[in-house]
């Protein structure tokens, strides 16, 4: 039995907010981590060099058939898709881009509902689309976690208000509530 | 682990109803991908469920062509990651110049544009004349694409930057000429090319190459399915022959690992040793 997983998305300003969040969580947080950021795609993933000098956790990039580990932050490559497989496995893979992005937050989020069902987190943050909207809405569909970065602190409402509009059972949280919430939900 | 869906029972038997009526073989793909593609096959042909998509392809066997294109990856583009063709020219180029003729395979070679990448590399190098290349895949739609090599006018900007930034000493537009918002690439690229219908997972090696190029193919198969290719792969090339895979694809925690020798790391090219 592998742990549990908390799902992110962001997009335009996600960085910052991701700054926000990641940090506060311990070395040995007993869930994994996986991330899409909206980057372009023939960039080198400069995300993990970032967010490894600023994380008590272990940062790394996806690689495909990996599986997925307690205290580990895994972003999606540039320009692949990153998937969750039923086994708790991580897939990586070129499909046309979904909602113009590659990766794409849905892919990650629908995979990860069906991979971990009740027992994944999703997050959507800042972002000037709607990508993971549906995604969200497909982990909330499957008895998982739905927090959405209240639209009014995010640096772009789109995409958060687009998730709030299809999931409305999601929390609706401030960056430091959140932080707090996936912080907290380790304590017995 | 959350137990088997209705749904993943249906796509399971879909797979084995796809494999025993067409022996069209997908039960060992990775199965996260498969999923979202069948469910976007059963939502263009406006069906409720995995199960009438089966029932529909068993019962009518136009339809496998469509479903096939789903099936099966198609979205590539020419001299994707430029970094792999720069390494091919520089550490593996000088190497093929030795031999007096070569064979080259492009394994899952979708609509062309590895193939046709390669092809063009290999004129600018000198090496066209003296190569035959094996252009195989499952999908005849996709082959029949490719024997065509004809791609929308619009992704010409982005081929012919990622072939500026591959090292590309020529024009790519010396080799394609445009004609109504299509761009249609020279046929001397593939006057020796054989294009072919030939699976990884079901068929067996047809000839000894000197290199191999299979890139962002083996993603979309399981473990199980992976070692089998590379055993594969190791069996079709030649002793000190090539095979160069996608970025993010790795032999490092396969059994056929200690066949090879890492030739260009970063670029994901290795050498088969010669024993």
């Amino acid at each position: 039995m592998t742990c549990e997983l908390v799902a992110i998305g962001a997009s335009a300003g996600g960085v910052q907010a991701l700054s926000h969040v990641l940090p506060m969580l311990a070395a040995d947080y007993p869930r994994a981590i996986a991330i899409v950021v909206h980057v372009p795609p023939r960039r080198k993933n400069a995300l993990v060099k970032l967010f490894s000098e600023k994380c008590r956790m272990r940062v790394k990039e996806a690689e495909d058939k990996e599986p997925l580990r307690p205290g580990t932050i895994y972003f999606a490559p540039p320009d692949y898709h990153l998937l969750v497989e039923t086994d708790h496995t991580l897939a990586l893979s070129t499909e046309e881009p979904v909602n113009h992005s590659r990766p794409a937050i849905d892919v990650l989020f629908e995979t990860a509902a069906d991979a971990f069902g009740p027992d994944v987190t999703g997050v959507i943050m800042t972002g000037a689309n709607h990508d993971g909207a549906s995604g969200l809405q497909a982990i909330a569909g499957r008895g998982g976690t739905a927090l959405i970065q209240d639209p009014a602190t995010a640096e772009m409402a789109a995409m958060p208000e687009a998730a709030a509009q299809a999931c409305e059972g999601a929390q609706i949280l401030t960056l430091d509530e959140i932080a707090a919430y996936l912080a907290d939900m380790v304590e017995p | 682990m959350t137990g088997e869906t209705v749904e993943e029972l249906e796509i399971q038997l879909l797979l084995d109803a796809l494999y025993r009526q067409y022996h069209y073989d997908f039960r060992h793909y990775a199965r996260a991908s498969i999923k979202r593609r069948l469910l976007q096959a059963q939502r263009h042909f406006g069906l409720d469920s995995i199960s009438a998509l089966q029932s529909a392809v068993l019962h009518d066997e136009t339809m496998l062509p469509n479903l096939l294109n789903y099936l099966t990856v198609q979205v590539s583009e020419m001299f994707r990651d430029p970094s792999y063709y720069k390494s091919l020219r520089e550490k593996v180029v000088p190497h093929l110049h030795t031999y007096p003729s070569l064979k080259v395979w492009v394994a899952g070679c979708s609509h062309g544009e590895e193939l046709y990448s390669l092809a063009i590399l290999f004129r600018e190098e000198g090496l066209l004349d003296k190569t035959i290349f094996y252009a195989t895949d499952i999908n005849p739609a996709a082959l029949k694409a490719a024997q065509a090599g004809i791609y929308p006018l619009d992704r010409i900007r982005q081929f012919t930057e990622n072939h500026r930034l591959s090292g590309g000493h020529s024009s790519l537009s010396d080799y394609y000429s445009a004609d109504y918002g299509r761009a249609v690439f020279d046929k001397s690229l593939r006057a020796r090319t054989v294009f072919s219908d030939h699976s990884l997972v079901t068929d067996a090696a047809f000839a000894e190459m000197h290199l191999i190029s299979c890139r962002n193919v083996l993603i979309y198969f399981d473990k199980e399915l992976q070692e089998r290719v590379i055993g594969l792969f190791a069996e079709s090339l030649a002793r000190r022959g090539f095979l160069g895979i996608g970025s993010k694809e790795s032999l490092r925690f396969s059994s056929h690992a200690d066949r090879f020798t890492e030739h260009a790391r970063e670029d994901r090219i290795y050498r088969r040793k010669g024993r």
